[in-house]
């Protein structure tokens, strides 16, 4: 069944890559936010399949740690882009 | 009265992550001792008894509701992702709550969040503005129950 | 046991895919935030039950508990957070069809 992990990983990594993707190109700072947040959705996923491949435990405290990280950081974004002219960048 | 119940609260959340081993216990008996009494004198809470039966309801009506409704949303959005011409009609809509208590309105606001087609933007007095894919009622009233009918009974049994 | 968890990891994974999907497909801000917040949180939910079920053992599951508690409750806070910030930076597209923030201002 080992083969099974590469397509989980494939369809993860494609979701990453489309997000990516999103993130060069949008047309707003907004846009750019929101991608970077699914994104970040997206990484804690293949952190924990990651602790299951390695069998080790700490790497579910990466993601718990990651996800809190995650979340500050979209609150952050918001408050930055809140109050500004969102204008083509 | 105060003190113990906070102690044994958090004695028993670290075991349940720790492990029941000697050693765990006594270094989790210590922690849980100085949190105890920082918490206590320098935190202003009260220790709500019917707090377990509530979290009990929640768990067991609230929730399944929730998943139900989530893997719909799910099934919807990908249903307009993957049709080659995107079809919607979005629109902002106002939608009124009975829900008085902080805690029940933010949990109002991530479930409809969750649900399909909505996004809640702004909660302001008894009002949740949300950003719906497709609008389909008319008036306020109309939308409120399309969208907030469903979770605003069972949230106004468990949190008021 | 292995087949039930890697049936949970697929569906977690195309979740994923479907997110990623519709943050680059949809044609508004608002809407890219919608997608993305309901399929990414279905996705996470899916692939920690997998990883729940590959290992049954209390020191994992106890942690894929407060991830998925945290998610739920950090995600929609964090997406409206966004829609928010969005609408109050001028950025609202001219597509919808009623607008009752814009409604609120004017009283």
């Amino acid at each position: 069944m080992e083969w099974m992990d590469y397509v989980v990983f494939s369809l993860m990594g494609l979701g990453i890559l489309f997000t990516v993707i999103r993130l060069f190109i949008g047309p707003k700072l907004s846009d750019r936010v929101v991608s970077l947040d699914t994104f970040n959705m997206i990484v804690i996923g293949v952190i924990v399949v990651l602790a299951s491949i390695f069998q080790s435990n700490l790497y579910l405290d990466i993601a718990i740690v990651y996800a809190i990280l995650a979340f500050l950081e979209t609150v952050v974004f918001a408050r930055y882009l809140e109050g500004k002219k969102d204008d083509n960048r | 009265m105060k003190y113990v119940t906070t102690f044994v609260t958090l004695l028993l959340i670290y075991l349940l992550l720790a492990g029941f081993t000697v050693n765990e216990v006594i270094l989790g008996s210590i922690v849980s001792a100085i949190l105890t009494i920082i918490l206590v004198k320098y935190t202003d809470f009260r220790i709500n008894w019917k707090f377990p039966i509530k979290l009990l309801k929640f768990l067991f009506i609230y929730i399944p509701v929730f998943i139900w409704k989530l893997i719909l949303a799910n099934l919807d959005v990908a249903r307009r992702v993957l049709s080659p011409k995107i079809p919607l009609n979005p629109g902002i809509v106002k939608v009124k709550t009975e829900l008085k208590g902080d805690l029940g309105k933010l949990t109002l606001a991530n479930s409809i969040t969750l649900t399909p087609g909505t996004l809640s933007i702004d909660v302001e007095d008894q009002y949740i503005f949300v950003h719906t894919v497709d609008v389909k009622g008319k008036s306020d009233v109309e939308n409120t129950a399309n969208i907030a009918g469903p979770f605003e009974k069972i949230l106004g049994g468990i949190f008021d | 046991m292995t087949i039930a968890s890697y049936v949970f990891l697929i569906i977690g994974g195309l979740f994923y895919l479907l997110g990623g999907l519709g943050v680059l497909r949809m044609p508004d801000t608002f809407n890219r935030i919608q997608a993305g917040t309901k399929a990414t949180t279905l996705g996470a939910f899916s692939i920690l039950i997998g990883v729940a079920l590959a290992n049954p053992v209390w020191s994992w599951i106890s942690k894929i508990i407060i991830i998925i508690v945290f998610i739920i409750i950090s995600n929609p806070i964090g997406s409206s957070a966004i829609a928010k910030a969005t609408y109050n930076s001028k950025n609202i597209p001219d597509n919808l069809v009623q607008d009752a923030l814009k409604e609120r201002g004017e009283e």
